[in-house]
């Protein structure tokens, strides 16, 4: 296959960038989209050329290191899908492809389509985890849990913090984010002592962060890889205005 | 495989984010409930349930319209007699104007806070013109439908309530307003109510759900029926409300 | 390559005594620090797998001053989180008849006959916290009906007791283990240093007492000190090139500290995963695993003439040959990983092999669809058949899967002893970085069980045996700056070379090598053949090696070009080991090594020990040899006929 990508460059986090138009040849429609992109890399290379940064590690979808922004759709257009997961075989010959990085204040970028995520690692600080330390716990079968509880607490938990929420989000939300993380542990009786402060503490550093606020539009859970449910936000905002209400 | 590379110039431009050291110091812990994005997420939502509340009621009324003039007047004079003599006339209308026009007020704070603190979270729009992936419109234009109805609002207070722009004037019946305001000759005004009312459908099928998620009351199982709820809710109302003016200017009701 | 053969080396940690006591004995045994002195005490974790996030985490709760460093954007991200089938406890829960003692035995026998029995037993004795600590957490593992946990049989063992959340058991572990270590974050105990590469470790007075790292973003070389330094950088699959490794997984880390001190246990310690997606052309850049359990269902087949170009649908079944069925009538398709993997070998040099280039064989469902309905395999394996078809474009339910193995874990590693200390005093090493408790092979769901045992468990507390002596006072100057300068020399020297080829050109020339000559069967022949193209090749990368762009900015070729440069280094010691290593145990196959029936043939009287390999400064390896005694478990031969 022979494409056009148009792809977002930028040196650094000072850098104003552009969009820089490349012609591919040969593409193999079994490559996955990165694949693709690390041949284009290694012939910019051998050019002398900057390849083009962008994060990846696991290639499997599960560490949620990868992910831009293919012609406008967060993780491209294939649902439930990450970026490393997609291949070129859904694209058709002779098609442009415009990849960005995700756009967000709160997701500076550093270079090329590589952002800065750290922000969802001080979500999680504020409050996303049981405190327990370690060789306190007690027997694992002391507490039984409803196995839909547990289910449900699966899905919800299965995010992988990829933030392209956050990028398709209009409002620039990590409401789903961080509902996936509320969700999960406010199923659980383990997670049940810090419901509440735990929520307030979390939605409060997404909104110092500098996140928008949810108007519920869905576009996250449209693009989100692990098809995080919006119910989990409604989880969120109960357990929020229970906190506030005490 | 073969690359030729061409650099647009100005296609688009990114956020300049100062280098380490310089950087703006994080926003602090923030204040209080009000501040916070959910706080005013739920301030909109229970001033819109009041806003819809007041909407069913207000339909309601509208629809006395069929039962005859009189009638109509009757119910418009009620609205201000009610509670007398314990109370003076129109304390109770007045009391829920009052709490008609906080609420208005509260949910347009929200909402412009909400859109500003958006709008700074994101700066940059996309190159590629972004589809939406959730299917669903009403949720886009949300912000552009309210500003609509709060412009609707004001003509059609001074249209039927304050009389400013009606053909009848101020000193006439409520029954005698409405129906010359929806006058045949007045189709423009008609057709300008139908769009302001589809625009409330809109904001409502989206709104009403919106607000049961908001508030914490939607989950997994309940989740097919708020939809529906929200559905029903905004098609009665617009057609509850479209009823009345459509009557009168087809001549239905004189 | 030539070596020399050096002083024996045992461990002196472990507690002589009944096998069920040691670790009791050297909890006991191990000193105390003192709660005022362990916020005086600086220990630096590097990597943030579930061993290294466990440990850091734990280390902060403790009240040491922890630093920890990852090279993903966040320490969510380390490669723990891909692990999928689930994780080993001797819980007994089932009532099965599993118990501490089984697990142990089961494991040294796994690991036929090549890991220490202290070490194994302190593992099956600590499992069964690990699922406590874990649930605590809040880790949504899969339960039953009832409320309570579920458990399955994985990897051939005939009890159940692997713990699992659906076919994401690694990451839940890992969120857990992040979660935790986060916390620890805010609460001050802990800094994190994210996207943050280790590039030498400070050894001074004969301490490891820091490390040299670069920050990722700005391509500042830092420099860090502590009174202790913990490796959890994970496994070293990636010398292949294509493995199911994530890309980042480098062995940069304990390379360096090997070539400051530390001895390197078993390099040549693979294990080859059977069922992973084939390879689709020269653009392949990694393999994706396909969980172990699909062979519960599906059956392993090729074709039974050479070069059949007929589509599978097309072949009759008297023309297949199910040859797992057929080689290994007990077991079937179930056989352990290692003889499945070089089983598949055998079937595709003999040309027997389908797909791109002859390398796959079909995992077929058609019978378990006929058997038990398309519905029912559908709700076993449905989301594993939609990674599949996402990956090859196939649909599985109506074309068998092609699967081959590929390299999938590293059991050797750094030589510890049972407090995990490596031969560098101060210098810990954790989860699959370390050589300890596989031997030389590793059983299903058990890299999870002790990355987690090592981090939450025993090394919080053998580490504090050691800094009981600190703090330590200053670092002499003149060893940090030697180690900056070596960090600075290294990347000068790959910025500088602009040659004509890509870094990973070169990586994937060796992976091919060391695949071909040091992969599922090794020769004398062929590990000779690699351990003479090594150099060369290493030499052409020194002098023609490109690496575009500048260091002081993020710069992910010259983070590659690093790694393969170590690779080469790691590659040779590998070949070399497994030269010497000249009988075949678990996941190291030497084809002179093997009996009639063509299985892998130990040599225990000449074998039965660890190899610790020790860097020297003029580039031949001093061999030390760890005896390994067994005294619970008696060595017998693997069969699984
Ligand atoms: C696809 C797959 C499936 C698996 N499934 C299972 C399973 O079902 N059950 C099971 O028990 N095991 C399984 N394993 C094995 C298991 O996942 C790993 O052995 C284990 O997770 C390793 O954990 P670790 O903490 O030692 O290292 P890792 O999780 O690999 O972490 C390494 C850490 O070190 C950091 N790091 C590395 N190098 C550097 C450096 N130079 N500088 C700074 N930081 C560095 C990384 O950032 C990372 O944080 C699987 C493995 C794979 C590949
Ligand atoms: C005055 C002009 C108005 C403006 C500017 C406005 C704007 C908005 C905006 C921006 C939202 C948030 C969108 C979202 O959550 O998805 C919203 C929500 C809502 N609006 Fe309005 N609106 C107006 C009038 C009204 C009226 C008249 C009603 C009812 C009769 C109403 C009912 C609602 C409801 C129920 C919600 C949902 C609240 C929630 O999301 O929780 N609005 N409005
Ligand atoms: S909710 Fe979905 S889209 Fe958002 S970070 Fe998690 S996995 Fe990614
Ligand atoms: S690279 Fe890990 S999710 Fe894509």
């Amino acid at each position: 296959m022979n494409l056009t990508l148009k792809v977002w460059r930028q040196s650094g986090p000072k850098d104003r960038g552009r969009m820089v138009t490349y012609r591919v040849e040969d593409v193999s429609p079994d490559m996955s989209f990165l694949e693709m992109l690390d041949v284009l890399n290694e012939r910019l290379i051998l050019e002398g050329d900057d390849p083009i940064a962008f994060d990846h590690d696991c290639r499997e979808g599960i560490c949620g290191m990868c992910g831009m922004v293919i012609n406008g759709v967060a993780h491209g257009e294939q649902v439930a899908t990450t970026t490393c997961q997609l291949h070129m075989r859904h694209f058709e010959d002779g098609a442009t492809i415009t990849i960005e990085p995700w756009r967000a204040a709160p997701f500076p970028v550093i270079k090329d389509l590589v952002v800065d995520r750290s922000s969802f690692d001080r979500i999680i600080q504020a409050g996303g985890f049981v405190s327990v330390p370690a060789g306190s716990a007690p027997d694992a079968h002391s507490v039984p849990v409803r196995k839909e509880d547990a289910d449900a607490a699966f899905d919800a938990a299965t995010c992988i913090g990829c933030g392209a929420c956050v990028a398709a989000c209009p409002n620039g939300s990590a409401s789903l984010f961080t509902a996936a993380k509320i969700t999960h542990l406010s199923l659980l009786p383990q997670g049940q002592p810090e419901r509440l402060s735990r929520a307030k503490a979390m939605v409060d550093q997404m909104d110092a962060e500098g996140f928008g606020g949810c108007t519920n539009t869905g576009e996250c859970t449209a693009v989100c890889p692990k098809g995080i449910p919006l119910d989990t936000i409604a989880q969120m905002n109960s357990d929020y205005l229970k906190a506030n209400a005490k | 495989m073969n690359v030729t590379a061409t650099i647009e110039r100005g296609a688009a431009t990114a956020p300049v984010i100062p280098p380490k050291g310089e950087e703006k110091p994080r926003a602090k812990r923030p204040g209080g409930f009000l501040t916070s994005s959910n706080g005013k997420k739920a301030v909109m939502a229970v001033t819109g349930a009041v806003m819809v509340l007041f909407l069913v009621g207000h339909m309601l009324g509208n629809l006395k319209i069929f039962a005859g003039r009189d009638s109509f007047d009757e119910y418009a004079l009620a609205l201000r007699t009610l509670l007398e003599p314990i109370a003076p006339y129109r304390t109770l209308l007045t009391l829920v104007e009052i709490v008609l026009v906080v609420s208005v007020v509260l949910h347009m704070w929200a909402a412009i806070s909400l859109s500003r603190r958006a709008a700074a979270a994101r700066p940059v729009k996309y190159a590629a013109r972004k589809k939406s992936q959730a299917k669903g419109y009403a949720t886009h234009i949300m912000r552009f439908g309210g500003i609509t109805i709060a412009l609707f609002v004001v003509w059609h207070l001074l249209d039927l309530t304050f009389g400013v722009v009606n053909p009848k004037g101020f000193d006439s019946s409520p029954a005698d307003r409405m129906i010359a305001g929806f006058d045949p000759s007045r189709w423009y005004v008609t057709l300008l109510y139908i769009v302001a009312v589809a625009m409330v459908g809109l904001h409502l099928r989206h709104g009403i759900w919106s607000a049961f998620q908001t508030l914490g009351v939607a989950n997994r199982d309940r989740n097919r029926a708020l939809r529906a709820v929200a559905g029903l809710g905004s098609a009665v109302l617009v057609i509850g409300f479209l009823a009345p003016p459509l009557a009168i200017t087809f001549g239905v009701v004189q | 390559m030539n070596f020399v053969e050096g002083a024996e080396i045992r461990d002196t940690k472990a507690p002589a005594g009944p096998i069920e006591e040691r670790w009791e004995k050297r909890k006991f045994g191990a000193r105390l620090v003192n709660p005022a002195n362990k916020r005086k005490l600086d220990v630096i974790v590097v990597g943030t797998g579930l061993a290294g996030g466990s440990a850091a985490a734990t280390l902060g709760e403790l009240g040491y001053n922890v630093k920890s460093f990852c090279y993903q954007d966040s320490p969510r991200r380390a490669h723990s989180i891909a692990a999928q089938g689930g994780i080993n406890a001797a819980k007994n829960y089932r009532g099965d008849g599993d118990s501490i003692y089984r697990l142990f035995y089961d494991t040294v026998k796994g690991g036929d006959f090549r890991a220490r029995e202290s070490n194994v037993y302190r593992l099956a004795e600590v499992s069964v916290n690990i699922i406590d600590q874990a649930v605590a957490q809040g880790v949504p593992f899969a339960r039953e009906y009832g409320g309570l946990l579920d458990t399955r049989s994985f990897g051939g063992a005939q009890v159940s007791r692997t713990f699992y959340a659906r076919g994401q058991t690694g990451q839940q572990l890992l969120l857990g283990a992040y979660q935790a270590l986060e916390r620890q974050i805010a609460a001050g105990t802990v800094e994190m240093f994210t996207r943050h590469e280790m590039l030498d470790l400070i050894v001074s007075d004969g301490r490891a007492r820091g490390v040299i790292v670069r920050d990722m973003v700005t391509g500042d070389i830092e420099r860090h000190f502590a009174d202790a330094v913990v490796l959890a950088t994970g496994g070293y699959g990636n010398v292949f090139y294509l493995s199911t490794n994530a890309k980042g997984c480098n062995t940069t880390a304990i390379w360096r500290a090997h070539e400051r001190g530390a001895y390197f246990a078993n390099p040549c310690y693979t294990q080859i995963h059977p069922t992973c997606i084939p390879v689709s052309g020269d653009h392949q850049s990694k393999l994706t695993l396909m969980s172990e359990s699909l062979r519960n269902d599906g059956r392993v087949w090729v074709p039974l003439r050479k070069n059949d170009s007929r589509a599978p649908g097309d072949i009759p079944d008297a023309e297949r040959d199910y040859y797992l069925e057929r080689i290994y009538p007990a077991f079937g398709n179930l056989v352990p990983r290692d003889i499945a993997s070089r089983a598949a070998k055998n079937v595709c040099d003999e040309g027997r092999g389908v797909g791109p280039g002859g390398l796959g064989v079909y995992l077929d469902f058609r019978d378990a669809i006929g058997r038990l309905g398309r519905d029912a395999v559908e709700k076993k394996y449905g989301n594993l058949f939609e990674m599949y078809e996402r990956i090859t474009g196939e649909n599985p339910y109506e074309t068998p899967m092609r699967i081959y193995p590929a390299v999938h874990y590293t059991m050797g590693g750094l030589w510890v002893d049972y407090d995990l200390q490596s031969t560098v005093p101060g210098l810990f090493v954790i989860g699959e970085a370390n050589f300890s408790d596989h031997g030389a092979n590793r059983l299903g769901a058990s890299a999870l069980m002790q990355g987690l045992a090592d981090g939450y468990f025993v090394l919080p507390t053998t580490i504090g045996d050691y800094l009981a002596d600190g703090p330590f006072g200053d670092v002499d100057e003149e060893a940090v700056a030697a180690a900056e300068v070596a960090v600075r020399t290294k990347i000068d020297r790959l910025m500088s070379v602009n040659g004509t080829r890509t870094p990973d050109s070169f990586h994937r020339e060796l992976g091919k090598l060391m695949w071909d000559y040091c992969g599922m069967d090794r020769t004398e022949e062929s590990l000779r053949k690699a351990l003479e193209r090594i150099p060369e090749l290493r030499q052409e990368f020194w002098e023609n090696v490109k690496v575009t762009g500048v260091a002081e900015e993020l710069n992910q070729t010259l983070e590659k070009a690093g790694r393969v440069a170590d690779f080469f280094d790691l590659a040779e010691l590998m070949c070399l080991d497994a030269l010497v290593r000249s009988e075949s145990c678990g996941g190291h196959f030497r084809a002179e090594s093997q009996d009639s029936d063509g299985e892998a043939l130990r040599d225990d009287e000449n074998f039965a020990h660890v190899s610790a390999w020790e860097h020297s400064p003029d580039g031949t390896p001093v061999l030390h040899k760890e005896p390994l005694e067994y005294e619970y478990v008696k060595m017998s031969q693997r069969s699984y006929k």
